[in-house]
């Protein structure tokens, strides 16, 4: 198996999953509700714990250890999509994000458990099942609020055209595309883009949003090989301001 | 001294789950093999959810309770070879769930919608007039409801 596309599809769901866990968790204690206060954080000890298992696995490749490989690296090293890096906004944004983002992700993990790499199938398994919950949150709530008031109704709408070029993003090719399929590891991000399209287009009919016309949409990519926005930088400075006040300390 | 799986196991009753205090990690679940060479005992487990804060504390907890018995050379591996779900814990689990205040998870294979979370059962009255509140409780692995007819909250182990 080519060791440097795993590596690299590793780090690309391992950055993806951080970076939006650390949004996520931006919003302890700034919930518009409890119970949303509470999801969010939920959510994003979810991604957090789910990244750390995918550096984990990265270090049994022989990578750095997975403080060292989250607390240390600068922007241009990170391989999320910018999507997630992009500041948490208001509500509706940061709800449609998790929509978009989220669906691939449980798309993403369900055609894992398929890969020939036993390992990330095998965590993929698990994950799919939490997973489950981050889904059908983001559903419930995009249906809701995507019936409700002319405002909730305007809200998401805007936001679901501003977030569209960068969800598209989520779904920019490895160089090592054609390895990773070749060799059963991943069936690739084109098979994740159709399936999402279904999914996210399924939700939407059941709300008063439009589904942009994605054919006119230009993806916003670069995130995959570490050209990031301005947003990416001090979300880092900030995650790992503790860990830089003592670096060789024991938690 | 003699040792064999069994006798590790029924120590291991003793360990419970920093969260969910009634609960020994065999009930859980999460215990998915416990082999013995000589006097070195590999115990392999595996986490409810991935990102678990619980589980160091689990494996420290497991390896002082098994020193206490004796036993010095304990290795612990972390694996996902066999996934945890909720369908693991014991009856005995379930009924000390029940106890705590907790309603023990529905079937984890039949969750596939909101549907099966809204149906749970008070463990207080045992009423099914029941509310979804909350897919996201106060730990990942509980969600939040509320009983319409003993006026109270609850919350259940969620089915995964």
């Amino acid at each position: 198996m080519n060791e440097l596309a795993i590596k690299e599809l590793l780090y690309n769901i391992a950055d993806d999953l951080l970076i939006q866990g650390h949004r996520n968790s931006e919003w302890t204690g700034f919930g518009p509700l409890l119970e949303e206060d509470i999801a969010f954080s939920s959510m994003a000890q979810d991604k957090i714990g789910q990244s750390q298992a995918l550096y984990q696995m990265l270090h049994e490749l022989g990578e750095q250890a997975p403080d060292t490989v989250a607390f240390t690296r600068n922007a241009k090293q990170f391989h999320n999509c910018v999507f997630v890096e992009l500041p948490n906004g208001e509500y509706d944004f940061s709800l449609t994000r998790h929509f978009l983002f989220d669906t691939a992700l449980a798309i993403r993990f369900d055609m894992l458990t398929q890969s020939s790499f036993t390992p990330l199938a095998q965590l993929a398994m698990k994950v799919r099942g939490e997973l489950k919950y981050h889904t059908l949150h983001a559903n419930t709530w995009i249906k809701k609020l995507g019936t409700a008031t002319d405002e909730s109704i305007q809200r998401l709408q805007k936001s679901l055209d501003a977030a569209m070029p960068y969800a598209l993003g989520i779904f920019e090719e490895s160089a090592h595309e054609r390895d990773l399929i070749s060799q059963n590891v991943f069936q690739g991000e084109a098979i994740v883009r159709t399936k999402w399209e279904a999914a996210i287009r399924d939700v939407l009919s059941k709300t008063q949003l439009v589904l942009p016309d994605l054919s006119k949409v230009n993806a916003v990519i670069g995130g995959r090989v570490g050209k990031h926005s301005e947003h990416l930088q001090p979300l880092l400075d900030e995650m790992s301001e503790v860990f830089n006040i003592d670096p060789t300390a024991e938690w | 001294m003699e040792i064999n799986k069994e006798q590790i196991l029924t120590w291991l009753e003793e360990v419970k789950d920093p969260e969910i205090p009634v609960l020994s990690l065999v009930d859980l679940g999460v215990i998915n093999e416990v082999r013995i060479e000589n006097d070195h005992v590999q115990i392999e487990m595996t986490p409810t959810f991935v990102g678990c804060p619980a589980l160091d504390m689990m494996k420290m907890d497991i390896e002082e309770t098994l020193r206490k018995n004796g036993i010095d050379k304990v290795t612990i591996n972390v694996t996902f070879n066999k996934p945890w779900s909720s369908d693991l814990i014991s009856e005995k689990g379930r009924q000390a769930l029940k106890q705590f205040g907790l309603a023990p998870p529905p079937n984890a294979t039949l969750f596939d919608d909101l549907d099966i979370l809204e149906k749970a059962i008070c463990p207080r009255c045992n009423s099914d007039q029941t509310e979804l509140r909350s897919t996201f409780g106060a730990t990942l692995c509980r969600s939040i409801h509320y009983c319409n007819n003993c006026k109270e909250a609850f919350e259940q182990f969620k089915p995964i």
